[in-house]
């Protein structure tokens, strides 16, 4: 297939499709590395502060949090809207970059969204618990009872949230399961014993025929069309629990899409903070190249720079609606008690993301990392910020109050980042971290080896390309 | 039921993709083709059909939003209506959401469901291919043999660039 020798190569070095499958599959049949073992033992610890801390919680009730009569939404609905934030980034790889054939995609879109169902899984968790009694949660569900029957109301944006979380979930894991059927049949043809025995139940008798391929394809394109509106109606109907209400500051229109932007935004934060670990940690720099990085940090400028203006464009707002509530609600936000969390949010999600539009930035591993840390903190501050600073000076000066979380809120955070990265590392364990059919049907594209030979072929000198092009240090890329 | 078969084994999908041409010109039905990833085109070459999975998802989608009007209407606006400051009970932009994420849902659901019957791909069912390589670097034709075919199909199989080919007694 021929393909422009100035593309950037997404497989670096020696590569053939047998080379492929040995160098994914060895992270399933390998030992892990010891940092494998740090990591795991460190998120199994926070997993058990979770347990802990929920086990509290359940025994003893909500109040144990730090909520009271004027801020009943704290760090609860906070860690639950940046959850459902992160996840969004898996989708939007495996999806919508399927849809515009982006090539890039194929090396990072299994772990993308194994890390939205993971993310999705915490979100959930917390309106869970925050219903206060779990056990009958099955109540949000229009299911018949004694009670009449009295049916949910389905007026209320929160059960919209109800049916589009759960939606998410199930249309994550079953797009993510059909892409690993292939892989999982890879793993189960190369072992013996009893791990043959395992994979080869998951991998549901995957055969590779042409058929088969034929359907897998149809099945991911039309899955691929359904999860691209889905993403972006999941984190809009999120925003309309605030933009439906009467709340300064929640009250406005501009929240869908600055809340989608936002949760990419967030997402492809997240995304890089694991590639950034996986690709070192499992030995996959050849595969997660840092052309795939700097391709992300892109997107990371783009929907920064969207959350940005979003922010710029609120206060502006705030101002002309003339309302004095709104206004009030603003200047609250910049100047009030809780101005370093508003600050912490603008520095973070305004200025940092603006750093890359420098390439050595954008191709510099460490600089990459700390951002999208940076980011993370943004974009938890900004959920913070939303929730907190507008509902804690409401209409009536004397319900106002302050807010801080107690032990308990603050162990189940660490505990739902020990629940996440448990499962992250397990993942990485048991399952090919990269899509091991999807690399090998863009390498002849995409990997560095054959680009170098189309381009001998077609008598380019790569060195000679424009070095807008290809940057001095790719070079050594082709070679 | 298992049956003979002539297995051709190739090294890259330029040569199975002649390869796949050059047997059906020669008039030789071609039982399935095995490939470690989607070759693009391969499924024209053999005279597959369309998948109708797409029509499939389309009746899943319809279903899912008539049962997500139907439901939402019937509990609100028929079994018990609710009286909401004078609210009409049946405010139908409301229902949006829902309906879309049902939809949505019962599509994902029902053609995922489809295509893992259609397949015959059920957990835990025994892979039906002709060699193990397959899903790693091999791609596999295997061609069904009938008693009088079998010199002149594994002399074309060779001539046409196929690593190796062997005779094995299989289900496929």
């Amino acid at each position: 297939m021929y393909e422009s020798p100035i593309r950037r190569p997404l497989i670096t070095g020696e590569t053939s499709y047998a080379k492929i499958t040995e160098d994914i599959a060895q992270t399933v049949e390998g030992k892990p590395t010891k940092w494998w073992y740090l990591g795991f033992i460190v998120s199994v610890a926070a997993l058990g502060l979770w347990f802990l801390t929920v086990g509290y919680l359940l025994f003893t009730g909500v109040g144990v949090w730090g909520l009271n009569k004027t801020v009943d939404w704290g760090w609860d609905i906070t860690n639950f809207v940046w959850w459902v934030g992160i996840g969004h980034a898996g989708t939007l790889i495996s999806a919508i970059l399927l849809l515009f054939r982006q090539k890039w995609r194929t090396a990072v879109n299994r772990s993308a969204e194994a890390m939205t169902i993971f993310a999705v899984i915490c979100a959930g968790s917390y309106p869970l618990l925050h219903a206060g009694r779990p056990w009958v949660i099955y109540w949000v569900f229009p299911l018949p009872n004694t009670y009449g029957s009295l049916w949910a109301n389905f007026n209320s944006p929160l059960l919209w949230d109800v049916f589009a979380i759960s939606t998410y979930l199930t249309v994550s894991v079953v797009f993510w399961y059909v892409g690993l059927i292939p892989d999982l049949a890879t793993i189960r043809d190369r072992a013996t014993g009893l791990r043959r025995k395992i994979y080869g139940f998951f991998s549901f008798g995957w055969n590779g025929s042409a058929k088969a391929w034929q359907r897998f394809e149809s099945v991911s394109l039309i899955l691929a069309g359904l999860a691209t509106p889905l993403v972006l109606s999941v984190h809009t109907i999120v925003s309309m629990d605030f933009a439906t209400s009467v709340i300064p500051g929640w009250h406005t229109t501009i929240f869908p899409p600055y809340f989608v932007a936002g949760a990419v935004f967030s997402g492809f934060a997240m995304v890089l903070t694991l590639l950034i670990i996986m690709r070192k940690a499992m030995r996959l720099e050849q595969y997660i190249t840092i052309n795939h990085i700097d391709v992300m940090n892109k997107i990371i400028l783009v929907t920064g720079s969207i959350v940005g203006s979003a922010y710029i464009t609120e206060f502006f707002i705030a101002w002309y609606s003339a309302v004095p509530y709104e206004r009030y609600a603003f200047i609250n936000r910049a100047f009030g008690p809780y101005w370093w969390a508003y600050w912490a949010m603008m520095t973070c999600n305004v200025i940092t993301p603006q750093l890359f539009w420098s390439q050595k930035l954008r191709r510099n591993i460490t600089a990459v990392f700390i951002i999208s840390i940076f980011v993370n903190i943004g974009m938890w501050f900004e959920r913070f910020v939303i929730i907190v600073t507008s509902l804690h000076r409401d209409y009536l000066p004397s319900s106002w109050a302050m807010y801080s979380p107690s032990w308990v809120e603050i162990g189940m955070f660490i505990g739902s980042q020990g629940l996440f990265f448990t499962l992250f590392f397990l993942f990485a364990k048991f399952v090919p971290v990269i899509a091991i059919a999807e690399v090998k049907s863009v390498a002849k594209s995409s990997a560095s080896q054959y680009i170098k030979k189309t381009a001998d072929q077609e008598g380019v000198d790569l060195k000679e390309l424009n070095p807008q092009v290809v940057v001095p240090q790719l070079i050594d890329q082709y070679e | 039921m298992s049956k003979h078969y002539i297995i051709g084994v190739f090294g890259d999908e330029e040569p199975l993709l002649e390869a796949v041409k050059e047997v059906r010109a020669s008039g030789t039905r071609i039982h399935e083709v095995y490939t470690p990833f989607p070759v693009h085109g391969l499924d024209e070459l053999l005279g597959y059909k369309r998948s109708r999975l797409p029509k499939a998802a389309f009746l899943f989608g319809c279903l899912g939003f008539t049962l997500a009007i139907t439901m939402q209407t019937w509990m609100l606006g028929i079994d018990w209506p609710m009286n909401i400051g004078g609210k009409p009970a049946l405010a139908w932009p409301d229902f949006v959401p829902v309906s879309f994420e049902l939809t949505v849902l019962i599509t994902a659901l029902g053609m995922v469901g489809t295509y893992l019957v259609a397949c015959d791909f059920i957990p835990g069912n025994e892979a039906k291919m002709p060699d193990l390589r397959v899903t790693s670097d091999k791609f596999c034709m295997a061609i069904e043999r009938d008693g009088t075919n079998a010199a002149a199909v594994t002399s074309l199989l060779n001539k046409l660039g196929a690593e190796e080919v062997h005779e094995k007694e299989l289900e496929l």
